[in-house]
């Protein structure tokens, strides 16, 4: 497990050196969304019973980022570390298939969870959220920012080029976690629109996670957890599936 | 019976319709400093990276110290030392992290005075905190090599180590790799230079075309008689060569005449006595050392791609 730590700990080395991109800068864009969305929006619409849109705003804004960040972190790794040819130090170790995903993936939770953390304490001083059970927030933060990570293992390695791999952000990352109901309340939206959303899976990340601020989401928790666990399992098993082949990473 | 450093059987591997490597068979014997030589193309890094798992053979199998490189990779590569043919780095890091995290991949965590002393032995005390950015295309070579033995593999293969690498520094990895095989390292090392394989190996292993087209000691390969080419002009025409000369003759013109001398036999300096007293009147004379290209056409008996 020495080879898998020091895999992990070479990723977290690699995202703090570059924090002012990694981190500080998706704070900023987190925190620019809430002033101008809680300003223009605040009393205008409709959420929660209760709720003020700024507090409900704040939750989806925090596990957007996080989501997001996972994904960058595995998938820009990997494609800087292929282009550059620096993969051969990992794929000549004695380092196993399971290793290498569980490094990526958790250094993946790992930024996600500090980027979140940034967003959730500069956010607390705009705003007071209030906070049903920390368990649940928790435990949606990991397991969703798994599932971006082992997405962005199987994207990093997908892509050939940095021109793929912005698409793959552009065209199906930020698309779908802005139509997450991150700005609004998937009990707003009429006809085809919501049914189109529960085909998101990131709504049930950002729905469960906010039923761990306010006791009350737009799906049942259980549900949101069940397709979180679903994706996670999916996804790994994919992404361990395409590191154990090789496939664009051994000849 | 020892087992040995490096065993492969039948191994072949195809890119598509292209075979890259015919069923080559080879052992590899631990303390050895083996030569793999053979032209651009020829098969040698598909071959080294199969061995260090980077590639996957369409069939055969790969052994290294008797841990087969597939089914039990993770004891194959802890015992092989790869040097990859290309400059590769990692930009977000310096010297001594990158060795430290190499380290850690190997499962090693207190490496620090084994980092220091091939720091020291590869001349890069003075760079250990610099970025790998900030050095010379012959400073991360160096690291390269670094990087290779963290972990002190019994096997150390290294892909032409000295491709576009000026004198100095070909001679002091010379230097430094004759004293890993005299400290008991396998060596393996892929040269497209005959002078390399000769200065420093035991064995050599010719591949073109993916197959193994001879595999000789030094002394069995240089026996065959590869040498030098004598070239002597002259600005008025020539005399007829002396009939001792005569078997030695490549090429002959009216100005020029071209000869092959034997390695060991021969003398450049009575060969040329031998001309003058038969009234050469020789302006101008060039010697070159047999490439591998004059290898493969006596090998092959036809002119290497």
């Amino acid at each position: 497990m020495i080879g898998c730590y020091t895999l992990f700990k070479k990723e977290m080395a690699r995202f703090g050196k570059v924090w002012f991109q990694t981190v500080l800068s998706p704070i900023v864009t987190a925190m620019l969304y809430l002033m101008v969305f809680s300003q223009v929006l605040e009393g205008r619409v409709e959420v929660f019973d209760g709720i003020s849109y700024t507090e409900f705003l704040i939750p989806g804004l925090l596990m957007m980022t996080v989501i997001q960040n996972a994904f960058a972190n595995s998938s820009s790794s990997l494609i800087q570390s292929k282009t550059l040819g620096n993969l051969l130090f990992i794929l000549v170790a004695p380092i196993s298939t399971f290793q290498i995903f569980l490094a990526y993936t958790a250094a993946a939770v790992a930024r996600g969870l500090i980027v979140g953390l940034g967003v959730l304490l500069i956010a607390l001083l705009y705003v007071k959220v209030p906070v049903y059970n920390f368990g649940i927030i928790l435990l949606f933060a990991i397991s969703s920012s798994a599932v971006l990570g082992a997405l962005g293992i199987i994207a990093g390695i997908w892509a050939d080029k940095f021109d793929q791999m912005a698409a793959f952000q552009n065209f199906i990352i930020v698309p779908l976690s802005f139509l997450s109901g991150v700005f609004y309340s998937i009990h707003s939206l009429t006809g085809i629109w919501q049914t189109l959303s529960h085909f998101n899976p990131f709504l049930y990340m950002i729905d469960g996670f906010r039923y761990g601020f306010f006791g009350t989401s737009d799906v049942p928790v259980e549900t949101s957890f069940t397709v979180v666990l679903v994706a996670l399992f999916v996804l790994s098993a994919i992404s361990y599936r395409i590191i154990d082949t090789g496939y664009k990473l051994r000849q | 019976m020892t087992i040995p450093a490096v065993c492969i059987k039948a191994l072949r591997k195809n890119f598509g319709s292209v075979q890259a490597l015919k069923g080559i068979d080879l052992e590899i014997e631990q303390g050895e400093f083996f030569g793999l030589l053979g032209p651009n193309g020829a098969g040698k890094s598909t071959l080294i990276n199969a061995l260090a798992g980077l590639t996957r053979p369409t069939s055969g199998s790969l052994q290294v110290m008797g841990h087969n490189v597939i089914t039990n990779y993770l004891e194959a590569r802890r015992r092989l030392g790869v040097v990859p043919q290309e400059v590769v780095f990692d930009p977000f890091f310096s010297v001594r992290e990158a060795l430290i995290f190499q380290s850690g991949y190997f499962g090693l965590t207190k490496n620090d005075l084994w980092v220091d002393e091939l720091l020291d032995t590869l001349k890069l005390t003075d760079k250990a905190d610099a970025n790998m950015r900030a050095l010379s295309g012959g400073m991360k070579r160096r690291v390269l090599i670094a990087q290779a033995l963290v972990h002190k593999p019994p096997v150390v293969v290294l892909d032409e180590p000295t491709a576009g690498v000026d004198v100095e520094l070909r001679k002091s990895l010379w230097r430094f790799v004759r004293k890993l095989h005299e400290s008991g390292h396998t060596i393996v090392l892929t040269t497209h230079y005959l002078e390399e394989a000769e200065a420093l190996c035991d064995r050599i292993g010719i591949i073109d075309h993916g197959e193994l087209i001879t595999l000789e000691s030094k002394q069995e390969l240089m026996r065959r008689g590869l040498g030098q080419k004598l070239t002597v002009s002259s600005n008025s025409s020539l005399p007829p060569v002396p009939v001792e000369l005569q078997g030695k003759i490549v090429n002959s013109s009216e100005f020029q005449l071209e000869l092959r001398l034997h390695r060991e036999q021969d003398s450049v300096i009575s060969i040329l006595d031998q001309l003058r007293a038969a009234n050469f009147k020789i302006d101008d004379i060039g010697v070159a050392t047999d490439s591998l290209e004059d290898i493969f056409v006596q090998l092959t008996g036809e002119k290497a791609q």
